[in-house]
């Protein structure tokens, strides 16, 4: 239960209808995305604009409580699970598209507009945004920004990072900052954006979003193609890349998660070890000589059957199939466990070829869907919470499986995001070297370590100082930086 | 009136946390504050409710609030007690993408968790696993318009419908509600399952609308000293019209292709009579001998979907009863939130022995009339009707059976006729059974929502299959001032089989 006086605080700011501070109704903010994690938060507040937000974050400043930033809470990583004893800010409630400037290309948005509203905004003028995470009917933009989302067509068009021109900035302390150019390809000064972007929330609270928008392509064409396992698929997938076409997405599923999907949204796909969804964009000339060409790939690949989108409801029933894939789940499984490794294209075969194994292992299913042009795989690992060790043996796996992609070069993460649930791993990808570097960032905009603690780094560090004796960092001791 | 009619917010009712909250509740059997009520909307004859029919009486006495000790040694009473509890098995088949948020009137509304499918299906498992059934949750519930749109947006498959309806059951035997809020939604489910008390009531209103007494009161003042509910109500009512009656038997015209039986529902037998009227022309001329029961009642759709479970109950087997020895091939029903209900029968009777098997094959019969005159392809000649419709999909229809297309090929079928689709189509327009009634303020907001969306399509009529659904968009359109004539999908193609000009359907309200 919320301290008397944080309750009547934030109901100075919000109002009553802007404070949920019930223990029943704060159970339903346990966790986001991922349910693994679960933890009450103190008071749950609901700003309805920037000045709000502001004035939340400086009485948390002054008072040394906890804060966290919460969109849709449809994050996979655990990213805005709340932090026992501190502020939940919720911004569901900001959801205004300030202005959409076309001549311009460009949407400015609160950070609760939800994804696809703002492809809805500039559909008539022939615009939309690239970013497209599968979770877009429902992820806000604050929530992307936060995780640096991708989505399917990232490997043409890049990651939100790519599509953000500039973001009105609530800091740790309350401070409210502009960065980025907005107008300017390239910001006079440091990348702040850049930092900012897929900080998981880390650095401060995104009031405000320019967006940039694109222009809808001349030609788009989509095929599906069935093989008979991820290592047939997987050479299609090289094969395609390798011949310098760029897909403007080329996505694949195996057997396990095609059942789940057409289950639940009978897409229609054919039975098969796995099927890859190609899709080509750009001018007329240029996709039709192109989507040639990958026809024959896949066919040269020993594609049992290839089947092509006659019209935009067929294009979009196929990705409804892909778009549906994690959710899907839930008719094969109660339980998943998500990962979102990144591997080199070329270690795919490899690499999926491990991941069975350890499923065999572990006797326990593990279904795949990934963005294969760029290697990042999100394997799902099935399970029931019900039966008891089996989400820790979920886990186990999952783990197992993350190292595998470590092994193999790989990243451990590609959109998802660190968050809670993979900061155990960080320390096997990165020095302490690597890990404190990132920490002086952090802390140049925390030095309180309020802001969404607990998250992306393993032990919860202050500023540089590390475990046992101090050794001064090498950016320190260049002189480059200080100890806060 | 109750204290949510007062509070500015509809959310912020009850008390705090009271942990006996969820305790067996003895249910008030007298009708206190019902005749008052009855009078305020134009019932004439308080002796037409009884008293002795409060259905939930019985369903208290099967309610055992088990008790457990928890660690700490306080007694904490289930959420849920054994019977029909929200079944655990759908509950976990939500894995908690959050894909339902955006389609949730609710959530659209408010923006927070708890107001959304995800984030109270997480309070229903909370129920079963830990938590106590209080004000704070039974809000939640409560304020779920029931309209279903998560369920076609659940790439999960989670069937909401079913857990919703579980926990209202529950909700309604183990929670007792203030004075004033059991005396409004007693006196609703006394009228409005009951097509002749419904009509006694009418017969006020009519002398009523017809001495324009509401522009009267209002230009008075008066009207803003009745509580918001019923100002709600009084808002909602449609001008009546001349009662229609159906025939028990209308013969098909030329070649018989199919007998079926026809429902004509409550509020559609006595509001929009004219409805059923044009369904069974419409019927008949496709070349089907209709079968009207005389002495049918209720479907019980309005109970079940307030939880009302004893009262639904009985219902249903009494309109399973009726259609028992008809020999007809379909049923046929033009409301869609009745439809739905209908179609559901053989789950929702499983328990019961005697009615089990007689509903399963009773809701395989079951057929809306678009989705029955698609199947059935159309003989009868169109006669062109040159308009610009704008087309409601009602969530009964659309959301809980899967019905879009099948209303809009009936239309399109007519030539001339323009169908036009109305932006955020999935969105509820807050009609949801006794919803605007209840809860006025949110569907207040989602009714001017809706209106907006349909004024900006242009069109010059709305068509749509609910009764629910042409009183709430009526009273929201005539809110903003403005008016658009209204028609059920059977009225336009009655017209148009008729050969009636496009002028004669627009006077159509």
């Amino acid at each position: 239960m919320a301290s008397r006086q944080l309750i009547d605080r934030m109901t100075d700011i919000l109002g009553p209808e802007g404070v949920i501070s019930e223990r029943e109704q704060l159970r339903a903010y346990e966790c986001d995305g991922l349910m693994n994690y679960r933890v009450i938060p103190e008071i749950v507040v609901l700003p309805e604009s920037a000045e709000h937000v502001q004035q939340i974050v400086r009485y948390c400043y002054d008072e040394g409580i906890p804060f966290v930033a919460r969109g849709s809470g449809t994050g996979l990583s655990g990213g805005a699970l709340p932090v026992e004893s501190g502020v939940l800010i919720v911004l569901s409630r900001m959801r205004k598209i300030i202005e959409v400037d076309i001549p311009n290309q460009r949407v400015v948005v609160e950070p609760g507009v939800i994804n696809i509203w703002v492809s809805q905004a500039v559909a008539d003028d022939g615009y939309y945004y690239a970013p497209d995470p599968a979770s877009q009917i429902v992820s806000s933009i604050g929530g992307n920004l936060a995780e640096n989302s991708g989505g399917v067509h990232c490997l043409k068009y890049g990651f939100t990072t790519n599509h953000v021109m500039g973001a009105e900035i609530v800091l740790p302390d309350g401070t409210m900052v502009n960065v980025g150019g907005g107008m300017a390809p390239d910001a006079p000064g440091y990348e702040l954006l850049g930092a900012f972007v897929g900080s998981e929330g880390t650095l401060g609270i995104a009031t405000k979003i320019t967006l940039r928008i694109v222009r809808k392509p001349q030609a788009v064409k989509t095929l599906l193609a069935a093989f008979k396992d991820t290592e047939e698929a997987g050479d299609a997938v090289s094969g395609i890349i390798g011949s310098g076409i760029v897909p403007a997405a080329i996505e694949m599923m195996d057997a396990l998660c095609i059942e789940a999907v057409e289950t639940a949204v009978h897409p229609g796909f054919p039975q098969a070890g796995a099927v890859l969804i190609v899709e080509l964009d750009g001018p007329e000339a240029e996709v039709s000589s192109q989507f040639d060409q990958t026809i024959k790939i896949c066919e040269e690949a020993n594609a049992s059957e290839i089947r092509i989108a006659e019209d935009d409801e067929e294009r979009a029933l196929f990705w409804k199939g892909r778009k549906a894939a994690f959710a899907a789940m839930g008719r094969i499984a109660n339980d998943y466990y998500v990962q979102d490794a990144v591997v080199p294209r070329t270690e795919l075969g490899a690499v999926l070829k491990r991941i069975n194994q350890l499923g065999e292992e572990y006797e326990m299913r593990v279904a795949n869907v990934f963005h294969a042009g760029d290697g990042n795989l999100h394997p799902l690992v099935l399970y029931d919470n019900d039966n008891p060790g089996e989400a820790e043996k979920a886990e186990d796996l999952a783990g197992r499986i993350v190292m595998t992609c470590l092994e193999h070069g790989g990243s451990l993460t590609g959109e998802h995001g660190i968050g809670r649930d993979k900061m155990k791993y960080m320390p096997k990808m990165f020095t302490d070297e690597d890990m404190d570097t990132m920490q002086l960032l952090r802390c140049a905009f925390d030095p309180h370590h309020i802001c969404n603690p607990g998250k992306i780094f393993p032990t919860p560090r202050l500023c540089g100082e590390r475990p046992g004796p101090f050794h001064m960092h090498p950016v320190q001791k260049a002189g480059l930086a200080e100890n806060f | 009136m109750d204290k949510d009619n007062s509070s500015l917010d509809p959310r912020q009712d009850g008390n705090p946390y009271d942990a006996t909250d969820a305790t067996e509740r003895k249910v008030d059997s007298s009708s206190e504050g019902t005749e008052g009520m009855a009078g305020a909307i134009g019932a004439g004859s308080p002796d037409d409710i009884p008293t002795d029919t409060f259905a939930s009486r019985s369903a208290v006495k099967q309610t055992v609030g088990i008790g457990r000790k928890t660690e700490s040694g306080s007694v904490i009473f289930p959420a849920f007690d054994s019977h029909h509890p929200p079944e655990k098995d759908l509950i976990d088949d939500c894995v908690h993408c959050g894909f339902c948020l955006p389609t949730c009137p609710t959530y659209v509304l408010f923006g927070e968790e708890m107001d959304s499918p995800r984030g109270r299906i997480y309070l229903m498992n909370k129920g079963l696993e830990e938590e106590p059934l209080n004000d704070q949750m039974v809000r939640h519930f409560d304020l779920c318009l029931g309209c279903m749109a998560c369920v076609t947006a659940c790439p999960s498959g989670v069937q909401y419908d079913k857990l919703i309806e579980a926990t209202r059951g529950q909700v309604e035997r183990r929670y007792e509600r203030s004075t004033q809020d059991k005396a409004f939604r007693e006196m609703i489910f006394q009228l409005f399952p009951y097509p002749n008390r419904l009509r006694v009531a009418a017969a006020p209103l009519k002398l009523y609308q017809r001495f324009g007494v509401g522009d009267k009161l209002r230009k008075a003042g008066v009207m803003k000293m009745l509580p918001k509910r019923m100002l709600a109500m009084e808002a909602l009512m449609p001008m009546l019209t001349k009662q229609q009656e159906i025939p028990e038997f209308t013969p098909a015209e030329g070649e018989r292709r199919r007998t079926v039986g026809f429902i004509k529902g409550c509020v559609q037998r006595v509001f929009f009579s004219e409805v059923n009227a044009a369904t069974v022309r419409v019927l008949a001329a496709e070349g089907c001998d209709v079968v009207t029961p005389k002495a049918q009642g209720c479907c019980g759709a309005l109970s079940v979907h307030a939880g009302r479970e004893e009262e639904f109950l009985g219902f249903a087997r009494k309109l399973i009863d009726e259609f028992e020895d008809s020999g007809v091939d379909q049923i046929i029903i033009n409301a869609a939130g009745c439809g739905s209900t209908l179609k559901e029968y053989g789950y929702l009777l499983r328990d019961d022995k005697a009615y089990a098997e007689k509903a399963r094959n009773f809701s395989a019969k079951v057929r809306d009339v678009s989705e029955f005159l698609q199947e059935l392809g159309p003989v009868a000649e169109r006669q062109p009707l040159p308009v610009a419709a704008a087309y409601h999909d009602a969530c009964h229809l659309a959301h809980s059976q899967g019905i879009r297309k099948q209303p809009r090929q009936t239309l399109k079928q007519i030539p001339g006729m323009e169908v036009r689709e109305i932006k955020e189509a999935e969105l509820c327009c807050g009609s949801a059974g006794i919803y605007n009634m209840v809860e006025p303020e949110p569907a207040t907001e989602l009714g001017d929502r809706k209106a907006t969306n349909v004024l900006n399509t242009g069109a010059r009529m709305v068509v749509t299959s609910n009764p629910g659904c042409m009183l709430q968009i009526q009273a929201s359109l005539r809110r903003m001032g403005h008016s658009m004539p209204m028609a059920h999908p059977m009225e336009v193609l009655d017209a148009s089989i008729r050969g009636k000009s496009v002028e004669t359907l627009l006077l159509n309200r």
